[in-house]
């Protein structure tokens, strides 16, 4: 019988380890979110994230060698982000009846996040880098990080914050919007998408295909938005 | 199947060579997305295959975020200093931009029929 320090380092060489960890991962927690009942805060992709640091922290794995695995996953973002148009053609009459106001909401939203996050930074003594970093941050990683170094803040310091984002919308979204008594599932979409990128159309589209249609269209607009407001807005201000 | 997943990627290759080249602020994919609809569009119709690639890809969207989600952990010190002002905006900001966006689209929009099929936990 082979080793087990051996075997360990044949497998953590190869994308098939932690390829499996993240499916893992994941399953068991939409499991756990399943058998709650689906309470929002054992969202899946919070509890997944969590058990994978954890156990890469464990057996002391560098992010670096996870991701030479995990990447197979990420990389169908690219593709499912492109599939976002079936949704949006399916439900297209409807989203076409109210562009208007689509467009409205989508600009209101998208001036309410750059500016609340420099707001509630500015009053709580954040520093400049930090502010740039922060604000993009409801706009999609890529289009987020591209504003992010224009402005000399830290791209990778965006990164983690738009994640962090994307999960709290996810999170705290659906609740929130049952709260303020917003029942159309446009309006829900929209907002999840505005405000969470993919991670809150991810929650959108299990509603169903009229909040995802909406949510993808809001997550495409608000990162076209951003990067024409917010670079435009921060010279204005500072 | 394969020539749906064809599309999907071209789509994709496209868009990232248009924004690459034209210097557009949208990433490729999105860009991507655009092109796809507006194939869709001419098409006028969504090819079987195409609509099942694409439902299955979109049924674990949440799956995907997590490798990214993982790369948490590699920044965590950067939070470091400025953990408070950053928490309070990311919460603050996120429940604003929800509330905001919902309540102008259904002030704005005008009422649809409740007659669509979707689940009641959105």
């Amino acid at each position: 019988m082979a080793d087990i320090s051996e075997v360990w380092v044949y497998l953590s060489a190869s994308p098939l380890m932690f390829l499996t960890l993240t499916l893992a991962a994941f399953q068991s927690g939409s499991w756990l979110y399943d058998r709650s009942g689906q309470k929002p805060f054992l969202n899946p992709v919070l509890t997944a994230v969590i058990a994978v640091v954890t156990l890469l922290t464990l057996s002391g794995t560098s992010y670096q060698t996870y991701f030479e695995g995990a990447q197979f996953v990420h990389f169908l973002l690219g593709p499912a982000t492109v599939a976002l148009a079936i949704p949006l053609y399916r439900q297209f009459e409807r989203v076409r009846r109210s562009a208007l106001a689509l467009v409205a909401s989508l600009l209101c939203g998208s001036l309410t996040a750059i500016g609340t996050a420099v707001g509630f930074g500015l009053l709580l003594g954040a520093s400049r880098e930090t502010l740039v970093s922060l604000a993009p941050k409801s706009a999609t990683a890529p289009v987020a990080m591209g504003i992010t170094e224009q402005l000399g803040g830290l791209p990778s310091l965006t990164a983690v914050l738009v994640i962090l984002t994307g999960i709290l919308g996810a999170i705290l979204g659906p609740p929130l919007l049952s709260l303020i008594g917003i029942k159309d599932w446009r309006a829900r979409g929209l907002a999840l998408g505005t405000a969470s990128h993919g991670i809150g159309t991810a929650r959108a589209l299990q509603a169903g295909e009229l909040a995802g249609a909406f949510s993808g269209l809001a997550m495409g607009l608000n990162a076209l938005a951003t990067a024409i407001l917010l670079p435009v807005l921060w010279r204005l201000f500072f | 199947m394969l020539s749906a997943l064809t599309l999907i990627l071209s789509c994709q290759l496209v868009g990232e060579l248009v924004t690459r080249f034209l210097g557009l602020p949208v990433p490729g994919p999105v860009a991507g997305m655009v092109l796809l609809f507006v194939l869709l569009l001419v098409k006028g119709t969504v090819p079987k295959d195409v609509g099942a690639v694409a439902d299955s890809l979109l049924r674990h969207l949440a799956l995907l975020f997590v490798p990214a989600g993982v790369g948490v952990m590699a920044h965590l010190d950067l939070l470091g200093q400025d953990w408070l002002p950053i928490t309070a905006a990311l919460v603050g900001s996120t429940l604003a931009t929800i509330a905001v966006t919902a309540l102008v689209m259904s002030w704005l929009a005008r009422p649809i029929s409740t007659d669509n099929p979707e689940k009641e936990n959105g």
